[in-house]
Parts: structure tokens; C-alpha cells; sequence
């Protein structure tokens, strides 16, 4: 992403406009990943619920996987998973 | 000039109040400090008395009163307060906030000794303090200037390329409490020369939302402060014009820096606030076309194009400093006034003299001896001390 010089940039440090937070990638925060086994999940909703970054993709009310660009790798929704399905690996390059 | 001139004797903080009824903000949240406590208890009267429409917020500190004007100017409304010393000390944390979001605020300053030890007399080391906060600082000689000043920083500070909070200082007691002549101009003048308030980016605005003081780490943080030295560099311009403007309502002229018999003059001295009119005083007494004076109105943004103009043809320059920069090479002003002259070809000779410090007073005797110093100085050639005190005891 190119950074805006100064002359540029909104004054007082202000963001202009609404529901933006999802440009900002939080993803490359994550030293370790999620990985969910989805054939064993229960679609419980658990960890939808407690992701502080909203990344639980959600089709139909099923668990349809995790929005990498913008996990942070926190490890909550592992801790919280009920059925334990959820599991926290080390990032690679790959 | 304005048809409509009331003359009327007051006080520096009484004249303050009465140009903040004329400009009739939206919010006022202040809390009281010696020496500048008359102006928020003759305010809070006009708010009672029903003759102005500001929300009045007595607020339990100096660092709520400004948190509470931030609030107040991102939700889009004309906001003012005023403090000293210790209460502008506590409110130091958020002065750098409401410069960062450029917000247009305008405080009274009425200029307080820093404890300690404990004090309540003028000097400059409170707004000093604050000189690095991203706020305009204009200073005043005087009740009459007090007054004609705060009304110029709203303009200057709501101009959409300033946009930034703007102080007017006041020597604490010397100004603040004295009672002087001063023409108060008719309130629709003053209400038409600071104009309706426009809103920017108002929080309350819910069709245009907006964040304010979002956090810049290292990728945006230094970008902004650039702006905001754009925005310092704006207000040299827009100071200027505000004064000329006011000159057309008033008949009173405002610079950046004010010369005063200065057109021939060998030898000055610079100074910020009621001293200068010691100076005057002392230069009209003498009779002396070779004295001169050159007053700082406008401390940030510096003008240093101006200083330098003003003071080519003097041979030798005093520099009065009522603050201290402690391991510093004298006072914040003669540090700046000699780098502003590195460049110049032609220089004078500038010492440095503190004075004034907890309250001191100052006299005529003692800007006697400075000229004298400085005459000597050229004369002889030799600069004797580079850092002077006026009227300290045991030099």
C-alpha cells in the first residue's frame, strides 16, 4: 500500500470516512494461525462471537473458515472452542 | 474606525471578559487560577445574567477545562477558556492534543511564575512552557491589546489555513489587574468581524462521520506534525491580515512585532508584554532617536523575517527574557533571535538579559543600564557578559 506524503493526508490526524477499520490489515500482526477442522466443528458460533477482529467467516450458519487478513493470530477462538477443532499452529512463509 | 467606541476603565481580565461577551462562543469551560480568575467569575456573571448563549462549564481541573474545549471544538462549536501558570502546567498534556487536531480554540492567558518556589507574580515561564505545543502564542502589552487581541485570534485561529488553537498572553497582575483605558468596540462590530462560526468536521455531524485522534505510530505520525508546521507557517501570513483588517474596525495597528523608535536607532532591546511599555516609556523620557525598541507580539509563529528586518541597521541588541531555559544559553527568546541571525551578513551584537523572574519588578533605571551596556558595548568593542540579570541581587 503507497502512504499518502503529507500535503495529502486528511488535517488533525481525522479519518473522514466510516467503516474503514477493514483496510487496515491486521493480519500481518500473527505469529501463530488458526487452523479449524471443519468437519468436526459445530457451527456453535463460539468463536464468532469472541474474535475481537470479526475474521470467522460465517455462510448459512456454517463456519466456512478464517479471514486471514485480518487475523491477528490472538488464539481466542482456539481457547474458547468448545469441541476443541480449533488449533494454533506457527506461521510460515509458505 | 468603529462610529460606535465605548471608553470604559478596566482591568486586563475584566477587558478580556467583556471581549469574550462581545464574541459570545458556544462553550466556555475553564477553571479558576490566580491571576486570571476574574475573567471566568465576570463570565460565568454574563452567562447568569442571561446576556450571552454560552454553555459554561466550571470544570474540577485545568486538564478537564481543556479536555472539555477539545470536546467541545470536535463537536463543531466556537470554543474559549483561559488559565495561568500551574493550571496551564496541568492543562500541558492536552494543549498538544487540541494542536494536533487542529482544533481552533482561543485561551486567555494571563501569565503566572511556575512554582516553585511558590509565586503568584508574572513572568513568562508558564506559556514558555508551551511554546513547543503546536499553539499560536501572541502576547500583550497592555489592557487595550488584551482586549483587541483575543477578538483578532479568533480570526486567526478559525482561518481554514491556520486551524489551530491560539493563545493571547497577558502579564499576570501588571495587565490582568490593572486599571487602564481601553476602547471597547460595539458588539455587532466585533460580531461581524469574527463572523459566524463554521463548522469542520463536526462530531455531531452524523451524515458525515468522522474519527478524531485516531492513533499515528510510525507511518503516520510525523506527516501530521508536518502539517502542522505548514499550518504555523500559514499564520504568519494570516496574522498579518487579520491585523490589518482590525486596523480598519479599531484604527489600531497590530504586526507580527511591533518597532518602536526604531527608524534611526543603533542600539534596542526586544521584549514580550507590559515591559515594553517601560521601555517606551523610558525612550520617550530620554529623547534619544539611537534607542530603540522592538516588541514581539507574535512569539509562535516567530517572525523571524521581521525581527531580522527591523533590527539590520542596530549595532548592538538586548534581549529580554522573562523565562529561563535552565543549561540553556540565556532565555528561549535571545536563543531564537540569534540563531534568526546566523544568516545575515550584517549582525548585531545580542546579549542577553533575564529579568522580571516570580514578579520582579522592573524599571525604567534598569532599562537604563541595559542601553547603557549596550551603548559601552559598542563603544569599547568588548561584550562583557553574554547572559545578564536585571535586578537580581549579588551580581
Amino acid at each position: 500500500m503507497i502512504k499518502k506524503g503529507w500535503r495529502d493526508l486528511p488535517k488533525g490526524g481525522l479519518i473522514l470516512s466510516a467503516g474503514n477499520a477493514i483496510e487496515y490489515k491486521t493480519g500481518n500482526w500473527r505469529k501463530e494461525i488458526p487452523v479449524i477442522d471443519l468437519q468436526k466443528c459445530n457451527n456453535c458460533m463460539i468463536c464468532w462471537i469472541f474474535c475481537p477482529e470479526g475474521t470467522i467467516s460465517v455462510i448459512d450458519g456454517k463456519v466456512t473458515g478464517i479471514v486471514m487478513s485480518h487475523c491477528k493470530g490472538c488464539g481466542i477462538c482456539a481457547a474458547e472452542c468448545p469441541t476443541k477443532v480449533i488449533e494454533m499452529k506457527m506461521e510460515t512463509n509458505e | 474606525m468603529s462610529k460606535m467606541t465605548n471608553i470604559m476603565a478596566l482591568n486586563g481580565n475584566e477587558a478580556i471578559a467583556e471581549a469574550m461577551k462581545q464574541i459570545n462562543p458556544d462553550v466556555v469551560a475553564s477553571y479558576p487560577i490566580t491571576p486570571q480568575t476574574i475573567i471566568v467569575e465576570r463570565f460565568s456573571e454574563f452567562v447568569s445574567d442571561g446576556l450571552v448563549d454560552t454553555e459554561f462549564l466550571a470544570a474540577e481541573s485545568e486538564h478537564s477545562a481543556m479536555s472539555s474545549c477539545i470536546g467541545a471544538a470536535a463537536a463543531g462549536g466556537r470554543t474559549m477558556t483561559a488559565t495561568s501558570s500551574q493550571g496551564f502546567a496541568l492543562m500541558l498534556e492536552m494543549l498538544y492534543i487540541a494542536s494536533s487536531m487542529r482544533l481552533p480554540i482561543v485561551m486567555a492567558v494571563a501569565n503566572r511564575a511556575l512554582s516553585g518556589p511558590i509565586n503568584i507574580h508574572c513572568d513568562h515561564s508558564d506559556s514558555m512552557s508551551g511554546r513547543d505545543s503546536g499553539w499560536i502564542q501572541i502576547y500583550s502589552e497592555n489592557v487595550q491589546e488584551a482586549y483587541d487581541n483575543i477578538i483578532q485570534a479568533i480570526r486567526i485561529s478559525e482561518n481554514k489555513d491556520v486551524r489551530l488553537p491560539v493563545m493571547v498572553c497577558m502579564d499576570g497582575f501588571t495587565t490582568s489587574h490593572c486599571v487602564e483605558r481601553v476602547e471597547i468596540l460595539d458588539e455587532t462590530s466585533v460580531k461581524n468581524f469574527v463572523g459566524e462560526y463554521e463548522m469542520h468536521n463536526s462530531l455531531l455531524d452524523i451524515e458525515h462521520p468522522v474519527t478524531y485522534g485516531p492513533i499515528a505510530l510510525q507511518d503516520y505520525y510525523f506527516e501530521h506534525k508536518r502539517q502542522l508546521l505548514d499550518a504555523m507557517d500559514h499564520a504568519i501570513t494570516v496574522i498579518e491580515n487579520t491585523s490589518e483588517e482590525f486596523e480598519k474596525l479599531s484604527g489600531r495597528k497590530y504586526g507580527l512585532v511591533e518597532a518602536y523608535n526604531m527608524d534611526e536607532a543603533e542600539i534596542a532591546i526586544i521584549v514580550i508584554g507590559s515591559t515594553a511599555g517601560t521601555v517606551k516609556s523610558f525612550i520617550d523620557g530620554s529623547g534619544n532617536n539611537k534607542l530603540g525598541l522592538l516588541k514581539i507580539r507574535s512569539f509562535r509563529p516567530f517572525p523571524i523575517k521581521e525581527i531580522t528586518n527591523k533590527l539590520k541597521n542596530c549595532r548592538a541588541v538586548a534581549v529580554l527574557d522573562r523565562a529561563l531555559s535552565p543549561g540553556s544559553l540565556g532565555g528561549p527568546l535571545f536563543t531564537e533571535v540569534r540563531s534568526a541571525f546566523y544568516d545575515e551578513q550584517t549582525k548585531p551584537i545580542i546579549l542577553s538579559y533575564i529579568y522580571g523572574l516570580g514578579g520582579r519588578d522592573t524599571t525604567t533605571n534598569m532599562i537604563s543600564q541595559v542601553y547603557q551596556d549596550l551603548e559601552s558595548t559598542i563603544k569599547t568593542g568588548k561584550t562583557g557578559k553574554l547572559v545578564n540579570y536585571l535586578g537580581l541581587r549579588g551580581e
